[in-house]
């Protein structure tokens, strides 16, 4: 499990990571969206990972909230973003 | 699915559409309260399932919070008038988690594949045989989820569906995407839809644009 | 080899392949060129790559309540990414950020000229 441990950990950073670079690139603020849902995604399995190998529930409604605000953060923010420049 | 079959088809769909208008002539408050109830319940299992375990309490509570969303919070009135045929359904669940792994693969791929090659998309118009909303939103939330396609923009009235496609290297890629967005239309018809939609999309149409296997 | 043994090589295969996903949607968010393909890489890989991890989850809890707010985490990816998606992809449209030199054919910039000229 150790190994497997470590193979996630560094998977999800690089992701993670790669994610921030186009956050942080953009250009646009559509691309920054896209970007920041899956970086919320990447949290998500981050922490489902951890929960997975630690055999515990305690993270479960923490990554329910996770889930919502992806959602309803890109939809708030694709709606300004479309009345912004329509 | 919902009532409006638009008229502007062939015979079959006007004398459907009538038959839906005088069907809901005769039943509007019985269907009205089905829904209501139907909406109910799926908010109740909801937030059962957020609590996490089914007690009295959270039904009850489930039941006065989706009463209260109800009434401050009416959207638009989505009929169910199709049926379930469970085994279409499992071939649609079935199939829909082999596209989504063959999909993960193919965006994958695209993604890491060496060289700096021009990435080529398009977007198509593909018109779908039943024009209801639920099956257009249905359509469309699935499409996003599989083989190359995403949704850009859906034409309602119309009962179109601009599609953007991932990765198009020839004319026999786009005719791909095309058959493979009808099939998909007719897989969820076969598992949900009533038995009018099931024969618009068995059925030989010649109206429609987007005809599959039209290779050219 | 115990059940309980295969069960937890399964768990860490599934996280695995589940980073793996992860791993590859970042790398199409960096690498693709505009916006609509990188919402590709957003919702189909990064979709299937949460919902390994949550099978995984599900998998080493074993237990029903944990069961159903898993599903409900799922069925909430699975629901709402397609619609964000959609959303993103017709603001993109809309604001005029796609990339039209990568697209080999557009029928919605065909239809809306065909909307605009008078017949």
């Amino acid at each position: 499990m150790t190994v497997v441990v470590i193979i996630v950990a560094v998977l999800l950073s690089i992701a993670a990571t790669l994610a921030l670079a186009r956050v942080v690139r953009g250009p646009a603020l559509l691309d920054r969206v896209v970007a920041a849902e899956v970086l919320i995604s990447i949290m998500i399995g981050a922490l489902g990972a951890e929960a997975a190998v630690n055999r515990h529930a305690t993270t479960l409604p923490i990554l329910l909230v996770l889930s919502s605000l992806g959602f309803v953060g890109s939809v708030a923010l694709v709606r300004f973003a479309a009345g912004e420049e329509a | 699915m919902t009532g409006d079959v638009r008229p502007d088809g062939p015979a079959v769909s006007r004398r459907v559409g009538a038959g839906w208008r005088a069907l809901r002539r005769r039943l509007p408050q019985r269907r009205r309260w089905r829904d209501h109830l139907f909406t109910v319940g799926w908010l109740v299992a909801v937030w059962s399932l957020l609590w996490g375990e089914f007690t009295w309490g959270n039904l009850l509570g489930g039941a006065v919070v989706a009463v209260v969303i109800l009434v401050f919070l009416p959207l638009p009135r989505v009929t169910f008038g199709g049926r379930l045929r469970p085994l279409a359904l499992a071939e649609f669940v079935g199939r829909f988690v082999a596209e989504l792994v063959v999909a993960s693969v193919h965006v994958g791929w695209v993604a890491v594949r060496p060289g700096r090659s021009r990435l080529r998309n398009a977007i198509i118009a593909v018109r779908l045989r039943v024009r209801t909303d639920l099956n257009l939103a249905l359509t469309a939330e699935v499409l996003s989820l599989v083989p190359g396609t995403l949704i850009v923009e859906a034409d309602r009235a119309a009962g179109t569906l601009y599609v953007h496609v991932l990765d198009v290297r020839g004319a026999e890629d786009l005719t791909r995407s095309r058959d493979r967005v009808l099939a998909l239309e007719a897989r969820l018809v076969r598992s949900v839809g009533s038995d009018a939609e099931l024969r618009m999309v068995s059925a030989p149409t010649t109206t429609t644009t987007t005809e599959p296997g039209g290779s050219p | 080899m115990t059940g309980g043994d295969v069960l937890d090589v399964l768990v860490g295969v599934c996280l695995v392949l589940g980073g793996l996903l992860s791993l590859v949607a970042g790398i199409g968010l960096v690498r693709f060129p505009d916006v609509l393909s990188r919402t590709h890489a957003a919702t189909k890989p990064q979709v299937l790559g949460v919902l390994l991890i949550l099978l995984a989850l599900a998998v080493s809890m074993r237990n029903g309540a944990d069961l159903a707010t898993l599903v409900l985490i799922g069925g909430f990816q699975l629901g709402t990414a397609p619609l964000a998606a959609q959303m993103i992809g017709r603001a993109a449209y809309r604001t005029g950020r796609v990339h039209q030199e990568s697209l080999v054919v557009d029928e919605l910039a065909e239809h809306k000229a065909g909307a605009d000229r008078p017949d």
